[in-house]
């Protein structure tokens, strides 16, 4: 199979423009005899639904939560990039573009990235005529920040609560066209299959989760935006909802998974506190503006308070070893030196796997009411979950899986190589390489839903003729018939373990041997226990009550069963991929100084898999990647 | 710690509800009040009963998904938190706990402590917004916003959608909701051409849902997870008044517009 980007060539600067120009238009007239499907309601799905009713098309849109505005977008904390340079700076659509690429360590194509830079400042004029309420100045002029790992203040922000703000932004424009009748909203719905006839995406199945109904819906286009896949890790800073299902299933129906290992480990989580543990709760980033990262010297003081460890005895580890990026070094690097410390036993707190991200410097330069002003909600919010107060203690973090940048491959219309299925936002693979930016994922599901997919999904509609196909087709059949015997099959396995045990069960695999460090014999290892897990699950699980109701562990068990099955490709993915780069980091390939070892010459490319049937090798497929902007080198931050 | 607790079970919409008692050892107080029912459901779950059906998603306090009432408050003792972000620090040894769903007509009980808001999704498809098409947007500087009103703007747009308000209220009103939007847009410039209208249409919908109306208890900014004010609510009916006043008005302009 040969993977076509479909990108124009040509000056990359215009590509995007002449790109709009080339692509075939629907008429106006046309837009509302097209039905249109959405899977997912955060930034990229929400803002997708809502820009093609607006433009005409009968949507159709979906979200497994009880309102669309509950997307786990909307716990984004930090901010949204745009390339307005209202700084005066020395920002540019460029060097968003250069350290975009440069932060995803050369791993994602060129012409996306310089048309995401590119429309990152019409996101900003967009949400701003919305009424995202985005921080500002006494002058009345918008405020910006630097953000993690940028040398320019290019990050708007609404407080630690921009994700929100952005999504209600998404949300209201989406009920406006819920309320004119342009999209149908099925909340409290989550789907189970994608329908392909004669080899293009028609359809998917769904289950109504409070009456258990199953049901196919039928349209001309599908559009996956149903986010990342984090929570095979069991424990991440994802929604417990979040899960692989949607992406899952298209997968299995003939679209190619790409880069899976690209997992993002997010610096500033707070620590785990037991074996209960649910889920890990993210402090944004903007902390290491201000906060100093740091643990005892000597091992013999890790159980001593902060306070009594004096300053000549602390290693501020990001400062000594990145004196240019200190404390705001990208995440995989911030990450992987928390781990690297800790491994040496200089963690601190319960179980060691913690380090000190300390204010008081700050709170002494700027006050406590400046400080409290920054980060106020974030203090609070650190102290509700630890009993901690961060104005007096320093805050303890340890990193968490957060985000994932591998995931379906698309092309540059951000159609999988299923004709008919797009795929937008963190569902994607696009955008972000093999590490993400800070405030990059906003910009990107923006992106996708108000400014890429509203030109693209009309190309496409327009190059062709579609034949009515109705629910009773027999593929349309065939796929809701095989999601009722699944869920038949969950009910009747009537085993000793539950869906929730298997999953936790699945994370520690995930994140002993394919979490911030990875080497092959682990890699092996995984692979043979995630069969056998997997195998387990379908003889001993056990779910209770019936399909036909509002059943929460019959949800998690289709959920599990998929990411025992995704679980095992990622693994395969991090296996083969024999070098280190972004949030890909393989022992066996560093440098002497212990950073992330990219072999360019045998892996500047996307690994795109496909699916062979449970239990068999997925097949590789490479779309090689060219850097003719940005020139691959040794990403260096000292 | 161990805990005595009493749980609202209902099968469904249509069937009666019931307490149910159960007794939970080895709770940690570190434990989030969620992971607590989650320690009890896996324990139900192994006995063969069925599990305490609830509704959760972010666990961080922002999407507005969980939501229960404990021991006669919404999202339980503690202020400014919400269910998930509450700990069990928050209670002792030996603790009595009555956990029940949000109580209002327009918030009907789907399964256990799961309740049906989509009422509020409809006030917001009924005028909550600001009509801006994608692609027709000015720069986002070219209209200066006072920092103050953004920020007021800001607070009143930090509301999550958890429906606490309208449980806390002994009218079941959602006034705070409602006017926790309106003010949101109505502080900011892009949001006068449809303010009088988008009041009026919204505090309509909550009528025609169910809801009751505002007679100033205040339960609601007490039971607010995100500190909501209800000088938003006193603004609303500003608005409201207005509205009223212009309504004519408006709808002899807009249909002489044709």
């Amino acid at each position: 199979m040969e993977l076509k980007s479909n990108a124009p060539a040509g000056d990359i600067q215009t590509r995007w423009e002449r790109h709009r120009f080339e692509m075939k238009l629907v008429n106006p007239a046309n837009k509302r005899k097209y039905n249109v499907i959405v899977v997912g309601s955060g930034l990229a799905g929400g803002s997708a639904a809502a820009t093609l009713g607006e433009l005409g098309y009968n949507v159709r849109c979906f979200c497994y939560q009880d309102s669309p505005r509950r997307a786990h977008s909307i716990a984004a904390q930090g901010g949204i990039n745009a390339a307005k340079n209202y700084q005066n700076d020395g920002d540019s659509v460029y060097r968003l573009f250069y350290d975009t690429v440069k932060g995803g360590d050369f791993r994602a194509r060129e012409s996306n990235v310089y048309r995401l830079a590119e429309l990152s400042v019409n996101i900003i004029d967009q949400c701003v005529a919305q009424g995202v309420p985005f921080a500002r100045e006494y002058s009345g002029l918008l405020a910006n920040r630097s953000f993690g790992g940028a040398q320019v203040s290019r990050t708007f922000y609404a407080r630690g609560q921009t994700g929100q703000q952005l999504l209600l932004g998404a949300y209201q424009a989406l009920s406006r066209q819920i309320a004119d009748g342009k999209v149908k909203m099925y909340p409290r719905t989550e789907m189970l299959d994608v329908v392909v006839v004669n080899g293009r995406a028609r359809g998917i199945v769904t289950r109504d989760m409070v009456s258990g109904k199953t049901e196919v819906h039928m349209a001309d286009a599908v559009i996956l935006a149903t986010g990342g896949y984090g929570n095979v890790f069991y424990l991440s800073t994802n929604a417990k909802g979040c899960n692989v299902m949607a992406s899952w299933r298209a997968h299995r129906r003939g679209a190619l998974m790409a880069n899976p290992c690209y997992t993002q480990i997010h610096p500033t989580c707070i620590p785990v506190s037991g074996d209960y543990q649910s889920k890990l709760t993210l402090m944004s980033e903007s902390l290491r503006n201000d906060g100093r990262v740091w643990v005892p010297k000597r091992k013999e003081d890790v159980g001593k308070s902060a306070a009594s460890i004096a300053e000549g005895d602390r290693d501020y580890y990001l400062e000594r070893k990145y004196p240019s990026f200190g404390n705001l070094v990208p995440r995989d690097i911030a990450s992987r030196n928390a781990k690297e410390v800790c491994d040496e036993g200089r963690g601190v707190g319960p179980g060691g796997l913690g380090v000190y991200l300390d204010f008081s410097d700050a709170i002494k330069r700027l006050g406590e009411a400046a400080v409290s002003e920054r980060y106020g909600n974030l203090f609070e919010m650190y102290e509700r979950i630890t009993g901690d107060n961060p104005y007096k203690t320093p805050m303890r973090i340890y990193p968490a899986i957060h985000y994932t940048m591998g995931g379906l491959w698309v092309d540059y219309n951000l159609m999988s190589n299923v004709p008919g299925l797009f795929v937008l936002g963190e569902a994607n693979f696009s955008d972000h390489g093999a590490n993400r930016l800070g405030a990059s994922a906003l910009m990107q599901g923006l992106a996708d839903g108000y400014f890429v997919i509203p030109y693209t999904l009309g190309h496409y509609l327009a190059q062709q003729k579609f034949e009515p196909v109705s629910e009773s087709t027999a593929e349309a059949k065939d796929a809701l018939r095989s999601a009722d015997d699944r869920i038949k099959q969950f009910l009747s396995i009537n085993g000793k373990r539950s869906p929730d045990s298997f999953h936790r069960e699945l994370g520690k695999i995930c994140w002993d041997k394919c979490g911030m460090a990875r080497d092959a014999a682990g890699l092996k290892e995984a692979l043979k226990r995630i069969p056998e897990l997997r195998e387990e699950f379908w003889k001993n699980l056990r779910v209770l009550g019936s399909g036909a109701e509002l059943n929460q562990s019959l949800e998690q068990a289709g959920r599990v069963a998929d990411f025992l099955e995704f679980g095992e490709l990622m693994c395969n993915d991090a296996l083969q991929r024999e070098e280190s780069c972004g949030g890909h980091f393989r022992t066996e390939h560093q440098t002497e100084e212990g950073e992330a070892k990219r072999d360019d010459d045998k892996f500047t490319y996307v690994a795109a898999w496909e699916w062979k049937g449970v239990g068999n090798a997925p097949q590789l497929h490479k779309e090689p990647l060219t850097f003719d902007y940005v020139h691959p080198s040794q990403r260096s931050y000292k | 710690m161990k805990l005595k607790l009493h749980i609202w079970r209902q099968p469904n919409q249509s069937a009666q509800g019931a307490f149910a008692d159960y007794e939970l050892g080895d709770v940690s107080e570190d434990m989030s009040f969620l992971e607590m029912l989650d320690v009890l459901n896996e324990k139900l779950s192994a006995d063969g009963k069925d599990p305490v059906a609830f509704d959760h998603d972010c666990r961080e306090g922002i999407c507005g998904m969980c939501g229960m009432v404990v021991n006669g408050s919404p999202h339980g003792p503690r202020k400014s938190t919400t269910t998930c972000q509450l700990h069990m620090r928050s209670f002792k040894d030996g603790d009595e706990l009555w956990i029940e769903p949000w109580r209002a007509q327009a918030f009907p009980v789907l399964k256990d402590l799961v309740v049906d808001r989509s009422s509020f999704d409809r006030i917001i498809q009924s005028g909550g917004y600001i009509s801006a098409r994608a692609g027709s947007a000015q720069d986002a500087n070219a209209t200066l916003i006072p920092k103050l009103d953004a920020d007021t703007a800001f607070e009143a747009a930090a509301c999550i959608g958890c429906g606490a308000c309208v449980a806390a209220c002994p009218n079941a009103s959602a006034m705070l909701f409602v006017a926790a939007k309106v003010s949101h847009l109505g502080h900011l410039p892009q949001g006068q051409p449809e303010r009088y209208s988008r009041v009026r249409k919204m505090v309509s919908q909550m009528d025609a849902e169910g809801f009751g109306g505002c007679t100033n208890h205040k339960e609601c900014e007490a039971a607010c997870p995100k500190g909501i004010s209800i000088s938003h609510i006193a603004r609303l009916n500003r608005d409201l008044v207005k509205a009223q006043l212009t309504a004519a008005e408006e709808k002899a302009v807009s249909e002489g517009a044709g």
